[in-house]
């Protein structure tokens, strides 16, 4: 006799997600990744403006490998991989938990464009294990996901769908409201998209394009008006870092929000880092759009509120 | 005081000195950027809905609604007059605020008055109100040819299909969510 109705309705959904997990993981051994375990709580978490890392006694749950993947990178390892679970405080909706699952991968001598397309090459690889080779439909869009994927620029991305450019839309603090009402829900429609160049208030751990400076080199890739995935090609002086995570905590401050020490071990170490590329993919989301689930409480085993 | 965080669908609370309810509610927060809660809100007085999104941080004051126990009294002009039981002052509504409820406001009536800041700006009413018919065809015992609902006109002017066995002059029960019929009331 089973009382659970709710979470023994979710096992086909979580037989297939563990079975994309099985194929990301084949993925990226067949490509000569290492795949390496971060410990989850952490003293000192990468000060952002938004995200509020979860207390765990005097530490804190880390919300995302990043710090600690680093770390591994400035010490040698080439090419690594995690899958782990993250924390973000109060993150709720039907496309966030507050626990959730993250794909982290890092290379060296890489930038954020060689990433577009390995992140490509992978999600194709696992649609093709679910007989979706060319096309996925996700709550009524036909994604086409053949070669090449649709690649579209902050500042185009702003003039195509917003009604105002991106740095009037940053001077009025409309930015993130835009991107969530107007912009999001026209990404990866017909194709995936991956949308780069964020502008250089945006740029959070990445480095500043050569060519300009003005712009951040980090992407995100979205399928069917869903964010996916963010990517840097990653910022390696460690002066600069420290003056990215002072304005952040600047503005953590000013918005009332507690502050955490600096994380100065990754700092001290940040400097022997070659020049990488790194992506953080949320697993959840990506099996929402290969298992065509409307929300995220469709492909976990429990939400918040079942416990 | 709420905050952002707290907004859900069914919380009450004060836009501009007018209570409204969260009718639909979603949590979105764009790649690491700030939280946005996007919702559709009702004015609970004017019944029109309004989208409005907010940020972490942004503060509301709840809409304290009061519920009164209440009788109906009468209509004058296009307002209902309405009595507190406890204390007998008297409440005044509008029709066009009070809507469909209008259908089934009968004399002395008990129904629950919403009050936001002394002010009256809705009712509740019971789920089931006895209501007599005013107009409707005759049935003619045996004629199976009509069988099927026919109109019928019920004290309030409120038009409804009623069974064709129930008579003019005779007392039914109407279901005020649904606005039918539920059955004949023996006298």
């Amino acid at each position: 006799m089973i009382n659970n109705w709710p979470l023994a309705g979710r096992k086909t959904a979580l037989r297939q997600r563990a079975r994309i997990i099985g194929n990301i993981r084949q993925f990226f051994n067949g490509r000569g990744y290492l795949e390496v375990e971060t410990p989850h709580r952490i003293p000192a978490p990468a000060p952002e403006s938004h995200i509020d890392p979860v207390p765990s006694g005097k530490w804190f749950l880390h919300s995302s490998p990043e710090l600690c993947m680093k770390r591994m990178l400035a010490a040698g390892y080439q090419k690594i991989f995690q899958i782990c679970r993250c924390w973000r405080g109060g993150e709720r909706g039907s496309q966030h938990v507050p626990e959730f699952t993250l794909l982290e991968w890092y290379r060296t001598r890489s930038d954020y464009l060689a990433l577009m397309d390995e992140c490509e090459v992978m999600i194709q690889t696992l649609a093709a294990d679910f007989g979706m080779g060319e096309k996925i439909t996700y709550q009524g869009q036909h994604i086409n996901l053949t070669s090449p994927w649709e690649r579209v620029t902050v500042e185009e991305a702003f003039r195509r769908y917003a009604r105002i450019s991106v740095g009037e839309a940053l001077r009025q603090d409309l930015f993130d409201e835009l991107m969530v009402r107007e912009i999001e829900p026209r990404l990866g429609v017909e194709k995936p998209t991956f949308l780069y160049d964020y502008p250089s208030e945006r740029r959070s751990l990445a480095r500043l394009k050569k060519e300009d400076p003005t712009v951040a080199e980090r992407f995100e890739l979205y399928l069917g008006g869903l964010e996916i995935a963010n990517a840097f090609s990653e910022l390696a002086d460690a002066e600069e870092q420290r003056k990215v995570f002072e304005s952040e905590r600047e503005t953590r401050r000013s918005l009332g929000k507690e502050i955490y020490p600096l994380p100065e071990r990754f700092l001290a170490e940040l400097e022997q880092m070659p020049p990488s590329a790194g992506i953080a993919l949320g697993v959840d989301r990506l099996v929402m759009v290969l298992l065509n689930a409307e929300t995220i409480d469709e492909v976990v085993a429990f939400t918040p509120e079942e416990l | 005081m709420y905050t952002a965080s707290d907004l859900r669908k069914g919380l009450k609370i004060t836009i501009d000195n007018e209570p409204y309810i969260v009718t639909a509610f979603e949590f979105s927060k764009p790649g690491k950027g700030q939280a946005l809660y996007r919702t559709k809100m009702k004015n609970m007085i004017t019944g029109l809905t309004i989208d409005r999104t907010y940020r972490e941080g942004d503060t509301f004051e709840p809409a304290s609604l009061e519920e009164r126990g209440m009788q109906y009294l009468y209509k004058e002009g296009d307002h209902r007059y309405f009595m507190d039981n406890q204390t007998y002052e008297q409440a005044i509504i509008n029709e066009d605020t009070l809507g469909e409820a209008t259908h089934f406001l009968i004399d002395n009536l008990n129904v629950k008055v919403l009050m936001f800041r002394e002010k009256a700006i809705g009712v509740e009413l019971p789920n089931f109100v006895n209501l007599r018919v005013i107009k409707t065809e005759p049935w003619v015992k045996g004629d199976t040819s009509k069988a099927d609902y026919k109109p019928a006109t019920i004290e309030t002017g409120y038009i409804l299909r009623i069974p064709p066995f129930v008579q003019e002059g005779e007392l039914i029960t109407i279901d005020t969510r649904t606005g039918e019929y539920s059955t004949r009331v023996k006298e």
